[in-house]
């Protein structure tokens, strides 16, 4: 009994000692030698594997981090310039600066400015519906609320609220990692400058019909008017295709636009607007659309 | 009984409401509006312009390219605008709009009812004046007709397949067409013939329609190489490759090859009686059998309606939607569009409007999928649906198009059979146009 027990260990021992001989050449032979930097870089990344970046993973950008020699180009939007500047540092490289951004959803067409002219039951994705017809209501640019950018969303910061049926974002929660401005297959979203303590002035429309279609749609609607180009002193305001469009860069966030707009399509977010004109008893109402 | 190989499904045809209503002709509209689009491919040009006087069968839009066809006016009248309007999906689209003063018609045009059976001209002659018409499939596809007939040099047409299967439900259009103008029809097939310099033509009719099938027959008796071929109901049989197979049991490989590979071309039997008119009258597509039918709709109709006519007043002359909630198509219900704007115009390929009402019109409730493979034993281009669903919806686009996503010819056979619910169709055709979109942008850097 003891010999049989003594062999078998034994047996075992010698099996063990002379695969770990093998493995032990085989690993020097074959070796992949891997820069050691990378995986310190990858755990400077914030881990999330969203794709914000534009490559598959924390590990392919933290690849691709050391081995460009230029990395002015890679930016990761969820880490931000804290986490770019430290990796730059390690790496001994120059940092990419990019200025931060929140994701914007540019529409302002709630359920009670934008009457639904059809009911819509088919599978429940944006992207179906678009390619489908114009969608619930009678403007075919706005949000149509099924939620393709929270479906895209790997942070939780974008959600349709079912009172106004828009999608809305979470400034605190939101990486910049354009994931939502892919997945719109309306283009509302846009990738804007962080919003100072979470204050934004936007245009929330982005109808390109003519005034009298745009009204007939929706009532929050951007008509072209061009009242808040001429209101804005600081040439940030820019009309194009009937659609009036504040630079994120340029906007001082002083909110003359915001009384001046006919229909309430600015949004003013984080702000109380300015002391309303005694002329224009008209332009308040709106302006706290959240 | 001949049908197609694999595949299909058997919705009630319900083509009950309308097929005993002979073909009335629809009041003319006071005002029109023609979409520049009315075809596959690039939309035409306009010629005219506001405030032109224009004749009806007068050239209006000009094709804009191989792949495009003309457009002519349906009324005679003012032209009140050239702009953007919402179609039948509420998304604009070019329009001419024409204010109607009468129905003065463009010189040249024989509106004798007189049958015209003797045709001299040659293929070229004739596959121009079908260009000129600006005819198109009216089955729903909308391809440009001489597009079809002119064969590719190095291949060669053996057949000419005139589709009269509509197997569409509720449909009755194309079956009322081949009813009371079947002796056009069959002038026209004579014409196809010529034209593609082929001696066999084969007419394929469901068996759910044997008045017609005897009808045709009777007909045919008179020419030569000329063949009615009762077919076993089935839904699509009318697809354009199961209509081959079911016909000549010979398959069309997957896109780009078309119908031509297998040495056929098919064409509609609206189309064809179109084809007729063209050749021998110079009568432009201005005006098409539309089937307005639904359990609930009042006097379910076949009416001869000229393009651009509202399919508000199309739905008033059959007696009105019913109450509560409806479901407008803009064809039968398993491959027409749901509608929203009811205001738009009727064109080249609406064969129908179908009126869906009550418990009906809503979807079932949306399931998991339970892996019945009911949607793959359906799918009659033998593709699997329920993955190509996944695929799409998971924007795998690169395995779609290897799950051959761009065969799907869009019949909705998965979506009526899935137990589930699910909304198959809705996502592979999103997938279908993404992945051709992606193939185009391939080809095009490749240049």
């Amino acid at each position: 009994m003891n010999s049989t027990l003594l062999f078998t260990v034994l047996t075992l021992v010698v099996v063990g000692v002379v695969a770990a001989i093998l493995l032990w050449f085989v690993a020097r032979m074959f070796k992949v030698e891997e820069d050691p930097r990378i995986d310190v870089v990858e755990k400077m990344l914030p881990g999330a594997n969203c794709g914000g970046c534009g490559y598959a993973g924390c590990r392919a950008m933290a690849e691709a981090l050391v081995l460009h020699d230029d990395i002015s180009d890679l930016y990761c939007p969820v880490g931000g310039g804290d986490t770019m500047k430290s990796v730059a540092d390690y790496l001994g490289k120059a940092a990419p600066e990019k200025e931060p951004c929140t994701a914007t959803v540019r529409c302002g067409g709630i359920c009670a400015k934008r009457a639904h002219t059809n009911n819509y039951d088919g599978a429940a994705s944006c992207a179906v519906a678009s390619s489908l017809y114009v969608g619930e209501t009678g403007c075919a640019f706005g949000c149509l609320g099924y939620g393709d950018c929270v479906t895209a969303c790997a942070f939780d910061a974008i959600k349709v609220n079912p009172e106004t049926g828009l999608a809305e974002v979470d400034a605190e929660k939101c990486t910049a990692c354009g994931a939502c401005v892919k997945a719109c297959p309306k283009g509302l979203i846009e990738l804007r400058k962080k919003w100072p303590k979470g204050r934004a002035v936007y245009v929330s429309c982005r109808s390109k019909d003519k005034g009298a279609v745009v009204m007939k749609a929706c009532k929050a609607g951007c008509i072209g008017c061009g009242k808040c180009v001429k209101a804005c002193a600081f040439e940030a305001i820019t009309l194009e295709n009937n659609l009036a469009y504040i630079d994120s860069t340029k906007c001082r966030l002083c909110r003359k636009c915001v009384n001046e707009c006919p229909t309430g399509a600015i949004t003013l977010k984080g702000m109380e607007p300015l002391p309303k004109e005694p002329k224009e008893p008209k332009a308040a109402a709106q302006t706290n659309a959240q | 009984m001949k049908t197609f190989p694999i595949g299909g499904v058997h919705p009630s045809d319900e083509k009950r409401w309308s097929r005993e209503s002979a073909i009335e002709v629809m009041p003319l509209p006071a005002m029109v509006s023609i979409p520049l689009g009315q075809h596959i491919g690039a939309p035409a040009t306009a010629v005219v312009a506001k405030g032109d006087r224009v004749l009806t069968g007068q050239l209006i839009a000009e094709a804009s390219g191989f792949m495009s066809a003309n457009i002519h006016s349906p009324v005679s009248g003012t032209v009140k605008a050239v702009e953007a309007l919402p179609n039948a999906q509420g998304l604009r689209q070019p329009m001419i709009v024409i204010e109607r003063d009468g129905d003065e018609w463009a010189e040249g045009i024989d509106l004798s009812p007189e049958l015209k059976k003797e045709c001299t001209l040659t293929s070229a002659e004739i596959i121009e004046k079908i260009k000129a018409a600006g005819i198109v499939g009216m089955g729903g596809a909308t391809f440009p007709t001489h597009v079809k007939l002119s064969v590719p040099p190095g291949k060669k047409a053996e057949f000419l397949i005139i589709n009269g299967v509509e197997c569409e439900p509720y449909l009755t259009s194309d079956y009322r067409t081949m009813m009371e103008h079947g002796d056009r029809l069959m002038a026209g097939v004579k014409i196809l013939m010529q034209a593609l310099q082929v001696d066999k033509a084969l007419i394929g009719v469901e068996n759910n329609k044997p008045d017609a099938i005897a009808h045709l027959r009777g007909i045919a008796a008179e020419y030569e190489g000329i063949k009615v071929v009762p077919l076993k109901t089935r839904y699509p049989q009318g697809g354009e490759k199961q209509l081959i197979a079911a016909l000549t049991g010979r398959q069309v490989p997957p896109p780009p090859a078309l119908p031509i590979d297998v040495g056929a071309v098919v064409c509609n039997a609206s189309t064809t009686v179109a084809v007729y008119e063209a050749v021998q009258k110079n009568k432009p597509l201005i005006e098409r059998v539309v089937t307005v039918t639904g359990k609930n709709i009042a006097s379910p109709k076949n009416l001869l309606t000229r393009m651009g006519t509202p399919v508000s007043s199309l739905i008033e002359a059959a007696g009105g939607l019913p109450e509560g909630d409806v479901k407008v198509l803009n064809g039968g219900p398993m491959m027409g569009r749901a509608m929203v704007n009811l205001d738009s115009p009727v064109t080249k390929g609406c064969s129908g409007i179908t009126v869906i009402s009550g418990a009906e019109a809503q979807r079932v409730c949306e399931n998991e999928c339970i892996k019945c493979a009911k949607c793959v034993s359906v799918c009659p281009m033998g593709l699997e649906p329920y993955l190509l669903s996944k695929l799409s919806k998971r924007k795998a686009w690169d395995l779609a198009e290897s799950g051959h996503i761009t065969d799907c010819i869009e019949c909705g056979s998965c979506q009526y059979t899935c137990p589930a619910g699910l909304p198959l169709l809705d996502y592979v055709r999103l997938g279908k146009q993404t992945v051709m979109g992606i193939i185009r942008a391939r080809a095009a850097a490749k240049k």
